[in-house]
């Protein structure tokens, strides 16, 4: 194959069905979900919650890192002002792929009851957002439920999505 | 003909005022009528030029010069035992009488009273800190900067303290929209990603009421969610995201669940 | 994958390579791993101690004062919620007692007494949070899985009652809008002794432990004069050793009935600050206990009888039509306080929360102040920490308890 010159690693280059490798490793990346400590306002208080004794998060397998180098996903919590917005990009860039974005509570899908000139109308304007959480603030099984949406959406995933061309934003 | 929209004042009017409706006022009542507020008011009007004097609410309200700020803040927490300034901020007057309201908000914690100190200055006068009595002012004067545009002399760090640093405008003016003008709307997209992605991005959705082609509100679309951006015309259906339960494919969780074996909890513990 | 096109690049604006005195910069960035918002807190460090601090405030600024200009006064009750989000109510509540005060009408006796228990409960909520985060940084962290599982039966109460767990806006101007579920009482009663004998064992595990004293004795010591200058209120000032709680010394609401101490802390540091957190919580559960039997013997009114202002109670709405006119216009085009200015001053959990509304008759305040105890307490920062250790940064700013949502509103 190598004389042909095909490149095994560019968007669906590679001429096998590699499904079982596939499943093992979204498998595996969805089982450790490794969060980025990133609560803003109101919503932090229910991810605390959801990480809290009651509404387990650990059992999930993830683990909240508070360094961007070591996460996988950011669960955005909370108003995002566009005072902050530069430093919400930054942190995102400075993840390592594969990584997600999960958007909880209605001030970060759309700016939520904040109308203002200090909002940004949604994270969406800014980053990629995978799982939008509906609520003010989102109850912690609704967490729960958008992390399992999550991990639904990364096993139906080729492992070759990293080299996807994404959107902008 | 556009409607003529009076740009003095652009917060939200109440569209229907009676016409024969007469606002009533908070009844305000003499200084005197407090044995402590009139021995207040004797000290301070000895000393100083107060305007007016009213107690309102059971707060003494009292109106100075504005070059005397720090003068009068001295006296009351020296003599008077007013000592802690719990607020300070501006009135935004400029279209009815050209300037700010300013106003201080006293407490005395050995009297148990409180006193409002106001004062007015025109648009662009300058106010002296009174950091030098409260050290409390060094945020509130920032903030008052910050948000009305009030000049504040003497301040050690009269910088934006709420908002960025480069924002332009004093949003709590009534001049200022409250979804924020042109350069507020494209801030973020700006300073991210530059001029260029403007187009790409898109203004900001302000409008709460927007129903989309994509948006799930729909019935008719409801399971059939697509990718952002992807072409949808009549006639094709493009590749959805199929509605998805967390039960299908089998509950994960219990593997075998046994009638008799199970509990039922009668409370949370 | 290469990394998407932008415009921030990578800068070293904190780190000064050529100073001559040997201070590093250290940026306490917007995102915190500890709980306490978005606070940028930028350090000169000599070595391990700190030299200059300057924090900064601002990225969770939403505009609510401006919001409070543009939407009328029953609107805006949930938008407070959000300010201290931790004990909501207490927002809701100094802002509906600002406004009857402005509109001149008193709530009925069993409102009263039902926005009492939720306060108290939010001030539950606030020092159990508080215990929370504070341990967690400090790094006893199993008191944070302990104090939670209190604070989800303080959510549970609230829920029964309102339907949310966080953002409450349990209370309206006027009243409060529902009536006590059945059995909530007893619900109370049976969370009051979970909680006291749960103190316990949280000071059990904090108060003599020799880490814990180590890490909170004598540090971030704020005396009397800095705690007036920066206009401290609540539980900051109470530990610098001065006699002030608004709900004994200027006593609203149902205060003046209630039998309940004050504790006040003598040397002014993080420790002293410690002990009146759960001293107030046993205060606080004295309070409740107090209000049972008084919401037994309260009349059914909820809601202030203030026809030009206050819609009726929902029977009447249904039934009757003048009541249903009201209520529309009062609704839709929104209430219309009279002209005046009020400043009304509430002890929410962290301070001294104060609303100044001028009004100028229209259904739209002229101007919404907030007043927010935290916004002070963390300018005092910049006074505060020089002189400590890096270490001792966290233990401060946990200590202080602040949240962000009211300093930036």
């Amino acid at each position: 194959m190598a004389q042909h010159k095909v490149n095994y690693l560019a968007d669906g280059g590679a001429p096998i069905a590699l499904t079982t490798v596939d499943k093992l490793v979204n498998w595996g990346r969805s089982n450790s979900l490794w969060p980025l400590t990133y609560g803003l306002a109101c919503c932090a208080i229910e991810m605390m919650a959801t990480g809290a004794s009651r509404y387990d998060f650990d059992r999930f397998g993830t683990i909240f890192r508070a360094s961007p180098r070591q996460a996988d996903v950011i669960v955005i919590a909370g108003t995002l002002t566009k005072k902050h917005a530069e430093f919400m990009r930054r942190l995102y860039d400075q993840m390592p792929d594969p990584k997600w974005v999960i958007s909880m509570g209605s001030c970060a899908n759309t700016g939520g009851m904040f109308n203002t000139y200090a909002t940004v109308q949604g994270a969406d304007r800014i980053v990629p957002v995978d799982i939008y959480l509906p609520g003010c603030a989102p109850r912690p099984e609704t967490l729960q439920y958008a992390l399992m949406m999550l991990q639904k959406k990364i096993r139906r995933e080729s492992i070759f999505r990293a080299n996807k061309k994404k959107r902008l934003v | 003909m556009r409607k003529y929209t009076s740009k003095t004042d652009v917060q939200a009017k109440s569209y229907y005022n009676d016409r024969f409706y007469v606002t009533p006022t908070l009844p305000r009542s003499k200084a005197s009528d407090d044995e402590v507020y009139s021995k207040d008011i004797e000290a301070l009007s000895a000393k100083f030029e107060i305007s007016e004097n009213y107690v309102e609410n059971k707060e003494l309200v009292i109106y100075i010069q504005p070059d005397k700020n720090v003068e009068v803040l001295t006296y009351l927490k020296e003599e008077l035992e007013y000592d802690m300034c719990m607020e300070l901020s501006a009135v935004d007057y400029i279209a009815s009488r050209g300037g700010f309201e300013i106003f201080y908000e006293m407490l005395s914690m050995s009297k148990h009273r409180r006193m409002r100190v106001k004062t007015f200055i025109r648009q662009k006068q300058p106010l002296e800190s009174i950091i030098n009595v409260f050290k409390m002012a060094s945020w509130s004067e920032r903030e008052m900067y910050d948000m009305y545009g009030v000049k504040v002399v003497n301040h050690p760090n009269m910088k934006r303290i709420l908002m960025p640093d480069d924002w332009y405008d004093y949003p709590l003016r009534k001049t200022y929209p409250l979804t924020g003008d042109e350069a507020a709307s494209w801030y973020e997209v700006d300073k991210i990603f530059g001029k260029e992605a403007r187009d790409i991005i898109g203004p900001e959705i302000r409008d709460c009421a927007a129903i989309d082609r994509y948006d799930t509100e729909r019935f008719s679309r409801l399971g059939h969610e697509v990718p952002f951006g992807t072409d949808i015309t009549d006639g094709k259906e493009p590749e959805h995201t199929p509605l998805a339960y967390q039960e299908e494919g089998g509950v994960r969780f219990i593997k075998k669940l046994n009638e008799e074996d199970s509990v039922t909890i009668k409370e949370r513990r | 994958m290469q990394q998407q096109v932008n415009r921030l690049k990578p800068f070293f604006e904190n780190i000064h390579f050529e100073r001559e005195d040997n201070t590093m910069m250290v940026n306490f960035g917007p995102q915190h791993p500890s709980a306490h918002g978005q606070m940028r807190l930028m350090l000169e460090l000599q070595g391990e101690e700190i030299v200059k601090a300057t924090p900064g405030v601002g990225y969770l600024h939403r505009g609510m004062e401006k919001m409070g200009e543009n939407m009328i006064y029953n609107e805006f009750l949930p938008t407070t919620d959000r300010m201290d989000y931790i004990a909501s109510t207490s927002n809701n509540y100094g802002y509906a007692l600002a406004v009857e005060q402005l509109l001149g009408i008193e709530a009925p006796r069993r409102a009263e007494v039902i926005r009492t228990m939720l306060l108290e409960i939010n001030r539950l909520m606030s020092h159990l949070f508080w215990l929370a985060t504070h341990a967690l940084d400090v790094g006893a962290m199993s008191v944070f899985l302990y104090a939670f599982r209190e604070r989800e039966f303080a959510m549970d109460l609230m829920e029964d009652y309102c339907g949310a767990r966080l953002t409450h806006s349990a209370v309206r101007i006027g009243g409060v809008p529902l009536d006590l579920p059945a059995g909530w009482c007893d619900d109370l009663e049976k969370f009051c002794g979970i909680l006291m004998t749960e103190v316990e064992k949280y000071e059990g595990l904090l108060t003599e432990n020799r880490i814990w004293r180590m890490r909170l004795e004598n540090v971030g010591v704020i005396d009397t004069q800095m705690a007036k200058q920066w206009a401290c209120s609540g539980i900051v000032l109470r530990a610098s050793g001065v006699k002030w709680d608004l709900r004994r010394e200027m006593p609203y609401g149902l205060y003046p009935e209630l039998d309940f101490d004050v504790p006040i802390g003598e040397t002014g540091c993080s420790y002293a600050r410690y002990k009146l957190h759960m001293q107030e919580m046993r205060e606080t559960v004295k309070i409740l206990r107090q209000l049972i039997p008084m919401y037994n013997e309260s009349e059914s009114q909820l809601m202030a009888h203030a026809p030009e202002y206050i819609s009726a109670p929902k029977e009447e709405i249904m039934t009757q039509n003048y009541s249903l006119m009201q209520h529309f216009v009062l609704v839709t085009q929104g209430m219309r306080p009279p002209k005046g200015e009020v400043y009304v001053a509430t002890e929410s959990p962290k301070g001294e929360l104060a609303f100044m509304i001028v009004s100028d008759g229209s259904p739209y305040a002229y101007k919404m102040k907030l007043r927010a105890p935290s916004f002070w307490h963390t300018g005092l920062l910049e006074d505060l920490l020089p002189g400590h250790q890096l270490a001792d940064v966290v233990t401060i700013i946990g200590n202080l308890n602040v949240v962000f949502g009211e300093i930036d509103r």
